[in-house]
């Protein structure tokens, strides 16, 4: 009896999960399809492409803009998420462990920031960077980015460092660390998970952003690879870069899969079992 | 190798509590002292002053004659034990005990020599390739001790090493942690909630009672002679029995008969601003079944009659629970050790006595039984500041002394 309701159970939620899979997955599929078809054959509503082709590819990477905006984006995004973890952490690891005046302030404000509509941000953002002479260069959206990203990381940081037991790093201190020492050769290496989750979310936020991207960028100088997809056009006017348009968005996704995959191995829970009581 | 001495030594939170007020306090090199009390008594928080773990409000602390009170943890030469044992759960037991070392740049070899050495010690030899996670809680203890050890400190702080322990392997780890102390021979300040654990391991024990310290003394004398309330309920297991006693025309009436007083309590207590009510103390190996008693030992004590509740043998003696009428004794120093017990609203009608009576005695449940106790033993408290009044010189000398 026990045993039918689970199966029965496990063959709903089976059911369920690949409902749930194939509405995420069927659209990137779809794009990964037009990608490798013809012009010809684009839109004729299969599935499957009839012919294969990889000249989609090709012409992407054939014209510079692409392969410029690809570097772009990693620059800035890795740079970005690089300043952000770092920054993120150290504020993270001053609100899990000091009671300082205006922690809670701190902690509002930063939540405040990661609310806050962008969109109303953009002009002010625009007139500010061509002013400073910032606009259409890597630091001009390196910056926004580490604003828009830094409450992410301390609020996910902060909650990894509050796991961590506050005797540790006593310890520590009594085996006669710094308290520099400490925090990188106790708690850092514990955090390392949250410190991976977090460059991931970060890297990811930073990859995909369009709006900041669009408006504070005009050439290719700094211009990212959304912003680039949305300038394709085709070889003429009257050629449709739909195929070419799918299959940067097809290479643009790649960067993030290895991104996580290279990082989810290093998120192994349970790093710190074993280091107190049990 | 290092005295430590605690001058004036107060701690008080930004928010005005104060958890440790003017101790006072002169450990000698080589010396095992114990810290104990109830929980919020103030000796973690003297022990993490101690450590540089917390800042010392006022006084001076000084180890091997060099005030410290500015100096970081690392400066002081000292290893810690902590309760949760805070293994890096990312080395191995190797590493962590290395990790002192290795800090203070020694070199490989030696890093290598020492660790060996405190692994045979404490015998970690085949574990040191492991990590904390796959070890027994005992292992992680002895990893934890390994650590303090490798480095030759000056001082060893332990902060309830033990309690996180079953039954039976804290009792193994006591006499492993009194060995190793004697043989090392380092100062040690060792903090614990365990009166059992202070008795047995201490060559002194400090008693603290809300940030201040109570008595100090060799755990004998703490039994022996305790100088007020609170040290004599807290210390000896089953406690000490308490029972009001109201003072009337030169004798005490109690629940157990009128105790006739010698001369020198007399005189304390027929003071103006004397107290009427007393509580008298008595533990529990004073008493004995009147049957097994010789004429000389009557004499020096008393007896009364009554109902057997409950009757543990524990082979060799009978540990015997009597219920006897009357007023409950009260003071504040009572109340906190029940709360601290956790018996706090836990009391039925009547007092409950404890007695500890010889595995000869024939003592049966529900009977009553003629019971003998000694008057010289007896302790007499003043229920308002708790001191003893039996207490001359530092000596406890029973009720009927001249």
């Amino acid at each position: 009896m026990a045993t039918e309701t689970t199966t029965r159970a496990k063959l709903r939620w089976g059911l369920l999960d690949v409902i749930v899979v194939v509405f995420a997955l069927i659209p990137v599929l779809w794009i990964a399809s037009l990608s490798f078809k013809t012009p010809a054959t684009l839109t004729d509503g299969k599935f499957w492409p009839r012919e294969w082709t990889l000249d989609n590819y090709r012409t992407i990477f054939d014209t510079d803009q692409f392969v410029r905006a690809l570097a772009n984006s990693i620059g800035i995004a890795l740079i970005a998420t690089l300043i952000a973890v770092v920054l993120g952490a150290m504020a993270a690891y001053a609100i899990s462990r000091l009671d300082f005046p205006g922690k809670k302030l701190l902690v509002g404000v930063s939540l405040l920031i990661a609310m806050f509509p962008q969109v109303s941000l953009v002009s002010p953002l625009f007139e500010i960077e061509r002013q400073l002479g910032l606009f259409d260069t890597w630091p001009g959206l390196i910056l926004p980015y580490i604003t828009f990203a830094l409450p992410l990381a301390i609020y996910t940081l902060s909650a990894f460092f509050k796991q961590i037991p506050w005797d540790l790093e006593k310890a520590a201190k009594m085996d006669g660390a710094t308290q520099g020492q400490a925090f990188r050769r106790v708690i850092a290496p514990l955090a390392a998970p949250g410190l991976f989750t977090t460059a991931i979310l970060v890297f990811i936020f930073c990859w995909n952003d369009f709006l900041f991207a669009i408006s504070l960028t005009s050439t290719e100088r700094s211009r990212t690879v959304p912003v680039a997809l949305s300038f394709f056009t085709g070889e003429s006017q009257f050629e449709d870069p739909i195929g070419a348009i799918c299959a940067a968005a097809v290479v643009i996704t790649i960067p993030i899969i290895l991104f996580v995959l290279f990082f989810q191995r290093r998120i192994v829970s349970g790093l710190t079992s074993g280091a107190v009581k049990g | 190798m290092a005295d430590i001495v605690l001058d004036k030594v107060s701690k008080k939170f930004p928010d005005g509590t104060v958890a440790v007020q003017d101790v006072d306090l002169e450990i000698a090199d080589g010396e095992f002292v114990i810290l104990v009390g109830p929980s919020g008594c103030g000796k973690s928080t003297t022990l993490n002053m101690i450590a540089g773990l917390e800042d010392i409000s006022s006084g001076e602390l000084r180890i091997a004659g060099q005030r410290v009170n500015d100096k970081a943890p690392r400066d002081r030469d000292i290893a810690m034990v902590f309760q949760s044992y805070a293994l890096y759960p990312n080395m191995t037991v190797r590493e962590n005990m290395a990790f002192p070392l290795r800090l203070a740049k020694l070199d490989r070899a030696t890093i290598d020599a020492k660790v060996d050495e405190a692994a045979k010690v404490l015998e970690l030899t085949p574990l040191l390739d492991r990590k904390p996670a796959n070890l027994s809680g005992g292992q992680r203890q002895r990893v934890a001790m390994g650590r303090a050890i490798v480095r030759q400190p000056k001082a060893f702080l332990m902060d309830e090493p033990l309690s996180n322990l079953d039954a039976k392997l804290r009792v193994q780890m006591r006499t492993v942690v009194s060995r190793l102390q004697k043989q090392l021979g380092t100062t040690t300040v060792y903090v614990t909630h365990d009166q059992t654990e202070a008795m047995t391991l201490g060559d002194r024990v400090v008693i603290m009672r809300g940030g201040a310290v109570q008595q100090v003394g060799p755990p004998q004398e703490l039994y022996d002679h305790p100088r007020n309330l609170f040290v004599a309920g807290f210390i000896g297991s089953p406690s000490m029995n308490f029972l009001h006693a109201a003072v009337s025309e030169g004798r005490l009436r109690t629940a157990l008969g009128d105790v006739a007083i010698g001369d020198r309590l007399r005189r304390q207590i027929e003071g103006a601003d004397a107290p009427r009510e007393l509580i008298l103390g008595i533990r529990p190996e004073h008493f004995e079944d009147a049957e097994l008693i010789d004429e000389e030992t009557r004499r020096r004590g008393m007896e009364f009659d009554a109902p057997v509740d409950i009757v543990e043998s524990m082979g060799s003696d009978k540990y015997v629970y009597f219920t006897v009428e009357g007023e409950r004794a009260t003071a504040a120093e009572l109340e906190e050790l029940a709360a601290d017990a956790g018996a706090a609203d836990f009391a039925g009608a009547g007092s409950s006595l404890v007695t500890r009576l010889s595995a000869e005695s024939a003592v049966r449940e529900g009977e009553n039984r003629r019971v003998w106790f000694n008057l010289d033993k007896i302790h007499l408290f003043d229920p308002s500041t708790g001191r003893n009044l039996t207490l001359h010189e530092g000596r406890a000398a029973g009720a009927l002394a001249d």
